[in-house]
């Protein structure tokens, strides 16, 4: 291996946990600087007000700093910052709970319960329509219209990334139930967005025509 | 031949890329003859793709920072 490419390469998070562990409390700043986004979009997307969002957020850095020796690594560290984080938000919300949903997960087949509407087809190209502010305003909007039970699992599913696993660890829900959860979710976040995306009936008669009456 | 209902339960797998080689050619073949789930899956695939490219959120201003000041780390 090439030692110059070795020595400039960035050092893992379980590289980092491990420094500051071993008492290179200086090493923990990469992992702010990491990470502070996706703790913060996700508890924005959670609680209402944004103060809170970042109260929340440094209360779950400073809480994984001070209790980095309980860390063991089976999960990733963005998944455990993630899990303190979502359970500092559940704990200061009363609000603020999702297992009011969780009758839900005990439909055998969520799917059959639900009969999908606005069925008729979307432009190519949704975003085109709109400014890029405003879609991202209405995927917000949409966000926070899912109940928190979906929005958690849409959160860290569908805008992080996450895995089924690493949402079903920070989450503290089986890997069935966020399947569940997800399924239904995406289900009403389309359905939120459709009136928006949609081809109205000029654009589909023009592309009808220019398809030779091909497309639906 | 699968139906309408079991392709709605199966719709997130079938996006996530979860399903069997046999149940995606089912679901597939079901495709080919069935507008609603047709729009239906890619109204949703549609969904996804804008949730992940086209949802920004502005991290506020010093957020990092005032988190590294109240670590002591700065």
């Amino acid at each position: 291996m090439d030692e110059r490419v070795e020595t400039i390469r960035e050092p893992t998070d379980s590289e980092l946990v491990r420094r500051v562990q071993k008492g290179e409390k200086q090493a923990f700043a990469p992992l702010v600087h990491r990470h502070a986004r996706t703790v913060y979009r996700v508890i924005q997307g959670l609680v209402d007000n944004p103060a809170d969002a970042e109260e929340i957020v440094q209360e779950a850095f400073l809480k994984s700093f001070q209790h980095i020796q309980s860390f063991r690594g089976e999960a990733k560290f963005r998944t455990w910052l993630i899990q303190i984080a979502v359970n500092e938000a559940r704990m200061r919300h009363r609000k603020y709970q999702p297992g009011r949903h969780d009758s839900l997960d005990e439909e055998p087949r969520d799917g059959q319960e639900y009969h999908p509407r606005e069925l008729a087809d979307w432009r190519p190209n949704p975003e085109e329509k709109l400014a890029r502010q405003e879609m991202s305003l209405l995927i917000g909007r949409g966000i926070r219209a899912l109940p928190k039970g979906y929005r958690e699992v849409f959160l860290l599913r569908d805008v992080e990334h996450l895995s089924n696993e690493e949402a079903a660890a920070a989450l503290e829900l089986t890997v069935p139930a966020v399947k569940t959860r997800l399924l239904r979710a995406r289900l009403m976040m389309r359905e939120y967005l459709a009136p928006y995306c949609k081809m109205h009936w000029p654009e589909r008669f023009l592309r009808r025509l220019r398809t030779g009456g091909r497309a639906r | 031949m699968i139906t309408c209902e079991e392709v709605l339960r199966e719709l997130s797998n079938f996006l996530d890329g979860e399903v069997s080689p046999a149940l995606r050619a089912e679901i597939e073949e079901h495709l080919i003859s069935c507008h609603n789930c047709t729009v239906l899956l890619d109204t949703t695939r549609k969904t996804l793709t804008l949730a992940g490219d086209r949802y920004f959120v502005e991290l506020p201003v010093g957020l990092t920072e005032r988190v590294l000041e109240r670590l002591s780390l700065q």
